[in-house]
């Protein structure tokens, strides 16, 4: 919808952003239907359909997007923006992604003293909540086969991926303890691997 | 109500959130818990209806939650008196929040894309990559149950799994889902 017809010239390069003015607006765009997060969005757009990223790259770049502080889908903005364009790169991605959504959550809060008493609203608002979880949650089911070609087979990767599951979503354990612990584990067994490798 | 913010006030607010940001590892949501011990407990510059008001709003708005401490540095900015303050606010809070961490996430991003054919570096990344699948799915999980999963939220659970399972298989447009999660919201059925 949102990407340009690609020309033949077009398809013996990678698709990536043409200006600054593209990245401004492709997440701007991005945000704006981002609601309840916007992790899913940017995955659908990115990957699926504007195919800046492929599904491994946006793995990876996730992983270290989620391991620094700040906010996740911030920081995922301002490293593909400087992928692109460096440091103005890096700036404008990040006001793409906060400048309208600002606009739209001041609008908000001045209407919200007026119109919080009603119930409909409130429950409108339960319900995109739910389906907001399911989005997040079918992010992670379609980056799955990303791990097919993983250094420490798929096993491995099946043991570890549900040992995280059930200790964030079952026994609710703090994300620093998986992130180190388990993330730790499997740093090292993947560097292991990857130095036995010819 | 109606406080009253000193220069050194709001320099006290700045470095506070500048604090967080460096602790903020796995989002910004994850330092709300201090945020209302500073501004609600301690200083008393937002009530706790205000506080929560700007988490549920930033959650229910399009664009990244981290905007739920924009709001919070609008209100105490209205608190103190005005519309102008209230902007001041914004700045602040957000200036904040955000420039220590993505000052940092920068510097790294860029050292690890330059040195991306170390050892380490792809250790690191690809180690992460099933931990990482795995906390998308646990987030969803977590957003659905909330703190405490009670049984008269199946219906809403019913919601989240119909659209995971929806969104995996399909291309269908994700606003068309969150229309129609609207939608059984708003006549109760959820």
């Amino acid at each position: 919808m949102m990407s340009p017809p690609a020309s033949p010239a077009d398809l013996t390069r990678r698709p990536r952003p043409e200006s600054l003015t593209d990245l401004f607006v492709s997440f701007t765009l991005l945000a704006l239907q981002g609601f309840g997060g916007v992790l899913a969005v940017v995955q659908r757009e990115l990957v699926e359909r504007k195919q800046w990223m492929t599904r491994e790259e946006f793995v990876e770049e996730w992983a270290v997007a989620q391991i620094m502080p700040g906010p996740n889908v911030v920081n995922l903005a301002l490293m593909i923006g400087s992928r692109y364009f460096g440091l103005r790169g890096a700036v404008v991605a990040l006001a793409g992604m906060l400048v309208a959504p600002l606009g739209v959550v001041l609008l908000l809060a001045l209407l919200h003293a007026r119109f919080a008493g009603y119930t409909q609203l409130a429950g409108a608002l339960r319900g995109m909540g739910a389906v907001a979880a399911g989005l997040v949650t079918a992010t992670g089911l379609k980056l799955m086969p990303a791990l097919r070609k993983h250094p420490l087979g798929v096993t491995a990767c099946v043991v570890l991926g549900g040992t995280a599951f059930i200790g964030i979503a079952l026994l609710r354990w703090p994300l620093a303890w998986v992130l180190l612990g388990l993330g730790g584990l499997s740093c090292w067994l993947t560097y292991r691997k990857l130095g036995a490798a010819p | 109500m109606s406080i009253a913010m000193s220069a050194a006030d709001w320099l006290s607010l700045f470095s506070h959130f500048a604090m967080l940001s460096l602790l903020s590892v796995g989002g910004a949501i994850t330092t709300a818990p201090d945020m209302h011990r500073y501004l609600v407990q301690e200083h008393g510059w937002l009530t706790d209806p205000q506080f929560s008001a700007s988490v549920a709003i930033a959650q229910a708005a399009p664009g990244p939650n981290v905007l739920f401490v924009a709001l919070m540095g609008w209100n105490v900015g209205l608190n103190a008196g005005g519309f102008a303050l209230a902007a001041l606010g914004v700045v602040v809070s957000m200036v904040g929040i955000l420039l220590p961490s993505t000052t940092l996430t920068y510097l790294a991003s860029q050292w690890g894309h330059r040195n991306r054919e170390l050892r380490g570096v792809r250790a690191f990344k690809q180690g992460m990559a099933p931990i990482v699948v795995a906390l998308l799915v646990s987030t969803g999980w977590v957003l659905a149950t909330g703190a405490e999963p009670q049984w008269k939220d199946a219906p809403l659970w019913a919601v989240t799994l119909g659209a995971a399972l929806i969104v995996w298989q399909t291309k269908i447009h994700l606003l068309w889902l969150l229309g129609a999660g609207a939608l059984l919201g708003w006549f109760g059925f959820v």
